[in-house]
């Protein structure tokens, strides 16, 4: 080859390269102004007050305030800590609430049961910004009644140093063997009965929605054996404070919660002396879909639907999973480029194919709710077995 | 007699035989009694100072860690009223507005509570010191139950009862009626209540019923008689135990928190809320404040009980 | 008890006198308070229906799986209570002696305020109090890591050791107050009679000075024991999976079982009751 041609393959592809990256950048760019106009109220609003029911540390700091801002309405906050929790206050009576943010198995028990408003999607036209992947799912099939908010999966958390320290240096934790046999009693389990009773089933090799109860019970006398060695606390859905203030050293929770804590800590690793990590053992944990649903009875139903379209803004859901470090629904708001590259990136927020297929859902049992209650008393008997 | 403590006393008396052993015996167990009636209130009040001190002086931590000390500063005070708080930390669970409202919840449940109890509580201990009327008896006996029967039963009965009653409602009317502030009134007034009766009452059992006698001699018929004569006495008692009341609704927690509704969170159901999550160093400030307020109203109420207790003798 | 000497009132005009300024507190007594727990007493016996509610038939299920499968619940809020009424016994006797005994009524009312000043906090933040000085890295722990006597923190958190702290230091002032109410009244030429028969100072306090104040002693044991063994917020706060107690187990039955919920809350109450029957057979001799 003479040198001109070397020369001009060479510009050409310094060409083809300069190219694609200036006009990548405008996309990005484009994609970005287009997503990042302002989400704009509908009219009519002012004054209205909506009743928000929600899991805690499950928004962005400025969520609220700027739908109360853009809107002119005031926005109640009301925290729970599982899917039974809230599922057994709407039972009960719906005390006000107007947006619930109940996770896949949970929607098709309140479907089934009728505790749920259908939604009129041509209020919600940010449907269309929703992973198809994540839709018309089957605890909820053509979205009728829910739209999916966040996802995530229940794994370990653990203060590195301290399992180090416990195991020994260069010890990974891998599998649940390692959790429910933790040889310190410093571990905390969310207090959460399907979740729990599902990994156990699963790591005794059983389907995670059992309804044979031999099955059942060998998950609860196993739960039992582990929890009574080394569980000092069931904490409803906050673990990593647990973990954070050095009461526990492995906590069974969400992934993001320990994400939250991780970074606040790497964020000030001198005041914190220590470093929090997050993985879903070999054995496999449950993955879910958390979705917006109104329940029935809801006092302002126009507006919780208006505020689920403005939950589905590309730049809103974005902010959202930039805090939370949730998996992100909302694909505009990926193709955007406005999800944290790092966290896109990160398996744990986004397990990839391979991790995937360990993953399990739960299902509801809709059909037979001796099945759910046999459950809440399993999950009872292993609170206070684990008390003695 | 007072000054004749236990250990204060000089030995013996006109004992009639000297047992050496006998004395020095016991001379040590006074010795042992004098120690631990000085070792014990140090400790006591050591145990029951020593977290609100921790309490109070982390109020004025510089640092966000609430168990190290890292500098003076006023900011979590600052903080509480201009809502300037960090940016991605644990914020979420907190604003100003959610603490002024929970402080306006907080505050209009007191009054309200405490102006119907106060009413009813002192209606109630007139009729049972100076009535006799059939089911007085029982009456008296379940006057004083809310203050004994465990609170949760109370808070669970309530939550109960008033989805039930709910339901009904909107059987009948068709349109629902919901938990909020209204329950919470309700809720606290069955116990403040009986708080305000057992305060009057004591009051009521001390006044002499010759003065309403007299009162009713000289002509005065029993409106004039209870406004003019038993009112005025038993005022110190009413405003004592319209304090008792307030405190009590301000302070409680349980029956609230199974009756609220939404959005009608009192300041203690919210300082729960964030004891569930991380700790955000402004709830020592919060606390602190409360502290504050407690003690002034404490100051007042016994500077109200000083002013009655002048009165009396 | 010989309450009954008071002079007969004179029969006045009315039969019903009083009732009307009665009547308002026990209509409200009668609706908000009697009738719920009268709801509650009749769904302990009901069975248990979809989302936990309540449905017919009756049955005496829920009793059975209380003394069952909760047995060890109850029993350990029992101990709980007790042991927590035992430690402010202990602590608290002493104190109020010393109380009474403070010579100058400025001195008496000083460390009596400091008693009570505490315990107009709220009780929530007194919890939380306690629980940075619990805490693994809490001042404690601190402290005694820094003079060298430990290396690991201890655990003081989510034991039940740690919701029996937090129950003396919350109802520590209900066992003082009564006792010092009976100890001021005691009238110590008791003990000098003692003395100069020949008692000394122990045996003149186990013989006169506390058979003596065991009414205060008794109103202090029921002050503290029924709010300790029925607390929820306590356990919830400190004691983790070994703190679990009734009032717990209620506030969670009554998401998903509102029938064992109140079989629960009927049994607590029973628990309650019977401690009010020692209290009223033992303790109320104060009055005659």
């Amino acid at each position: 080859m003479n040198r001109k041609l070397i020369l001009l393959n060479l510009s050409i592809v310094l060409l083809f390269v300069l190219g694609t990256t200036v006009l990548a950048q405008d996309a990005t760019e484009e994609a970005a102004a287009e997503a990042g106009a302002a989400w704009t109220c509908p009219d009519g609003f002012q004054g209205q007050e909506l009743s928000f029911y929600n899991w805690a540390t499950y928004v962005a700091e400025d969520t609220i305030p700027n739908f109360e801002a853009a809107c002119g309405v005031t926005v109640l906050v009301t925290n729970f800590g599982s899917n039974e929790e809230m599922l057994d206050t709407l039972r009960a009576e719906n005390k006000g609430y107007d947006v619930i943010v109940p996770s896949d198995y949970t929607v098709s028990i309140m479907r089934a049961e009728g505790l749920l408003e259908p939604l009129d999607k041509t209020n919600i036209p940010n449907i269309a910004n929703v992973s198809p992947g994540l839709l018309d799912r089957a605890f909820d099939p053509g979205n009728e009644y829910s739209i999916p908010y966040q996802w995530g999966t229940v794994g370990v958390g653990y203060d590195v140093n301290a399992v180090a320290e416990v195991l020994g240096e260069g010890v990974e934790l891998t599998s649940w063997e390692q959790i429910f046999n933790y040889p310190e009693r410093r571990v905390a389990w969310l207090d959460d009965g399907r979740i729990l009773i599902g990994t156990a089933l699963v790591y005794l090799g059983f389907d995670p929605n059992t309804e044979n109860m031999d099955e059942l019970q060998q998950a609860v006398d196993f739960l039992i054996e582990a929890g009574q060695k080394n569980v000092v606390a069931l904490a409803p859905d906050n673990g990593q404070e647990l973990l954070a203030t050095d009461q526990v050293d492995v906590v069974i929770e969400y992934n993001g919660d320990i994400f939250q804590v991780a970074d606040a800590c790497a964020a000030d690793a001198a005041a914190c002396g220590t470093e929090y990590a997050y993985t879903i053992p070999q054995e496999g944990g449950n993955v879910w879909i958390d979705n917006m649903a109104i329940p029935v009875g809801a006092p302002n139903k126009a507006l919780a639907e208006v505020f689920i379209n403005y939950i589905l803004d590309p730049q809103v859901g974005a902010d959202i999973s930039n805090y939370t470090l949730y998996a992100s629904p909302n694909q505009a708001s990926i193709d955007g480029g406005l999800i944290d590259p790092a966290y896109l990136e990160s398996t744990a927020i986004y397990p990839d194919a391979e991790a995937m297929t360990s993953l399990f859902n739960l299902v509801g049992f809709t059909e037979n709710f001796e099945v759910e209650q046999a459950y809440n008393d399993a999950w009872t008997d292993i609170k206070i077995a684990l008390g003695q | 007699m007072a000054d004749q403590a236990l250990g204060s006393r000089s030995a013996g008396g006109q004992a009639i035989e000297f047992d050496q052993g006998k004395i020095r015996r016991d001379m040590l167990i006074r010795r042992i009694g004098k120690i631990g009636l000085l070792i014990n209130p140090i400790f006591a009040y050591f145990f029951l100072w020593a977290p609100i001190i921790v309490l109070v002086v982390f109020s004025f931590n510089a640092g966000r860690n609430v168990f190290v000390w890292q500098g003076f500063s006023v900011q979590w005070y600052t903080n509480i009223f201009n809502n300037t708080i960090q940016a991605g930390t644990e914020a979420a669970n907190f604003n100003t507005q959610q603490i002024l409202n929970a402080v306006g919840n907080t505050i209009v449940v007191g009054i309200a509570a405490t102006i119907i109890s106060t009413a009813l509580g002192t209606l109630v201990a007139l009729g049972l010191v100076r009535g006799r009327f059939p089911g007085k008896k029982a009456l008296d006996a379940i006057l004083y139950l809310p203050v004994v029967i465990p609170e949760i039963a109370q808070g669970v009965s309530l939550l109960v009862f008033f989805g039930i009653l709910f339901d009904y409602a909107e059987s009948v009317s068709g349109s629902r009626v919901s938990y909020g502030l209204g329950t919470i009134v309700i809720g606290h007034v069955v116990f403040c209540m009986s708080y305000v009766a057992i305060v009057v009452r004591a009051r009521l059992a001390d006044m002499n019923p010759r003065l309403e006698e007299a009162a009713r001699d000289l002509g005065a018929n029993e409106w004039q008689t209870f406004w003019r004569v038993t009112f005025p006495l038993i005022l110190p008692g009413v405003v004592a135990g319209a304090l008792l009341a307030f405190t009590i609704s301000l302070d409680d927690f349980v029956v609230t928190f199974f009756v609220q509704g939404v959005g009608t969170s009192t300041l203690p159901i919210l300082v729960y809320s964030m004891l569930k999550r991380r700790v955000p160093p402004e709830i020592n400030a919060i606390s602190t404040l409360m502290l504050l307020v407690s003690t002034i109203l404490v100051g007042v109420s016994l500077a109200m009980q000083g002013r009655n207790a002048a009165k009396r003798t | 008890m010989t309450s009954s000497v008071q002079p007969v009132t004179k029969p006045t005009r009315e039969k019903s006198r009083g009732i009307f300024t009665a009547l308002p507190a026990a209509i409200w007594l009668a609706i908000f308070f009697v009738l719920p727990l009268l709801i509650v007493f009749i769904m302990s016996f009901m069975s248990t229906g979809r989302g936990g509610r309540a449905v017919m038939p009756l049955t005496i299920e829920n009793y059975v799986d209380v003394f069952d499968r909760f047995i060890s619940v109850v029993q350990r809020s029992l101990w709980i209570g007790l042991l927590t009424t035992l430690v402010c016994l202990l602590v608290g006797y002493p104190l109020a002696f010393f109380i009474s005994t403070r010579k100058s009524a400025g001195m008496r009312n000083l460390s009596l305020f400091l008693i009570i000043l505490p315990f107009w906090t709220n009780f929530l933040v007194r919890t939380y109090a306690l629980q940075t000085i619990l805490g693994n890295d809490g001042t404690i722990n601190g402290f005694l890591q820094s003079i060298g006597l430990i290396s690991e923190p201890i655990a003081f958190l989510n034991t039940p050791e740690a919701v029996i702290i937090g129950l003396v230091y919350g109802f520590l002032p209900f066992m003082v107050l009564p006792i010092y109410a009976s100890v001021e009244r005691f009238d110590f030429r008791y003990v000098e009679a003692a003395h100069d028969l020949g008692a000394n100072d122990l045996w003149a306090f186990i013989r006169i000075v506390f058979p003596m104040t065991l009414p205060g002693v008794i109103a202090g044991f029921i002050l503290v024991f029924i709010p300790a063994i029925g607390t929820f917020v306590t356990s919830d706060l400190l004691g983790g999976t070994r703190g679990l107690m009734i009032g717990n187990l209620i506030q969670q039955q009554f998401r998903n079982n509102q029938p064992l919920g109140s079989a629960l809350s009927i049994v607590l109450m029973g628990m309650v009751m019977i401690a009010l029957l020692i209290y009223i057979r033992y303790g109320d001799q104060e009055n005659s």
